[in-house]
């Protein structure tokens, strides 16, 4: 089969799914708002969790479930991006 | 820039879901219309690198990181539209199967970085590159500057839908967000100055797609 050119996209997105593990874990510009300006402590938990701060559930190393949580994310939203197009697109004459 | 649950009052989460289940029940009717077989790659690829790149936040000062929202990257190549629903399929997911973003705070992400981000940035890309002409140069200053706008302009949003809701007054909450914005916004714009470069330099022809 030929490669075609949204393989190779969709492989660069699932190779920042795997680097994901190097981001900065520091708080991103609303979490250190919400803590410099006192009312953090009014975020609510999650009422169920699936993936949770996207740490893969049952795996131990932290940078493998961070990697599996990406990599799944990447494809759950590649299908429903891909999917959702297909179903809306006109119909060719 | 995704708000939790909690930070918002039941006002403004319901006023920001009728906008936003407005706007995205157009962008269907729009994507309906105009997207092709050739749009149908491209949005699952967007869709996919949206999500990769929202999880590599990057330090923008002390303690403090951000990541790309990617609205104006969908946006310019796809179109407001489209982006909109690329956005909304990425914050529905992060919201249900990650636990980023509330639930009852989906309305505001969806008008903050879906709808609002996407719509800022399409259309000052576009009054760049009418200023410029459509070369290389004037897309990438386009890119640049459409990206940073609407990091900007999302964390305004953000500010005054948190004001509204009481949880902090505007003269606070906005200063601070647009302060800490401005700054992830230049991480914003390089990021999506490259890809856009990247895309010119491989499949110039994706930008030559109708827009949705």
């Amino acid at each position: 089969m030929k490669l075609k050119w949204w393989h190779v996209g969709l492989l660069i997105a699932l190779g920042l799914a795997i680097i994901s593990p190097l981001a900065s874990s520091w708080p991103d510009g609303l979490e250190r708002v919400a803590e410099d300006k006192g009312f953090i402590e009014a975020a609510q938990g999650p009422t169920f969790e699936v993936i949770p701060d996207y740490v893969f559930p049952g795996v131990s190393s932290g940078s493998l479930a961070t990697i599996l949580a990406g990599v799944a994310g990447t494809l759950i939203l590649f299908g429903l991006t891909y999917g959702l197009a297909v179903l809306l697109k006109r119909r060719e004459a | 820039m995704h708000i939790p649950d909690g930070f918002l009052n039941t006002a403004t989460a319901a006023a920001t879901y009728v906008v936003s289940a407005g706007g995205v029940g157009y962008s269907i009717k729009e994507a309906n219309k105009k997207l092709g077989e050739k749009h149908v790659p491209l949005m699952g690829v967007m869709g996919a690198f949206i999500f990769a790149a929202q999880m590599l936040n990057f330090p923008v000062m002390g303690g403090t990181s951000g990541h790309l929202i990617g609205a104006a990257l969908a946006a310019i190549l796809l179109g407001p539209w489209a982006g909109t629903l690329i956005m909304t399929c990425v914050l529905i997911v992060q919201a249900l199967v990650f636990q980023d973003g509330g639930i009852t705070a989906l309305g505001a992400n969806v008008f903050n970085m879906g709808l609002l981000a996407c719509f800022v940035s399409y259309y000052l890309y576009r009054a760049v590159v009418s200023l410029t002409g459509e070369n290389r140069t004037g897309m990438l200053v386009g890119g640049f500057v459409g990206a940073w706008a609407s990091v900007f302009v999302a964390a305004t949003a953000c500010a005054i839908e948190l004001a509204v809701s009481g949880r902090s007054p505007l003269g606070v909450a906005l200063p601070a967000m647009a302060g800490v914005h401005a700054l992830i916004g230049i991480g914003e714009g390089l990021i999506t100055a490259v890809v856009l470069s990247f895309v010119m330099a491989t499949r110039s022809d994706l930008l030559e797609l109708q827009k949705v």
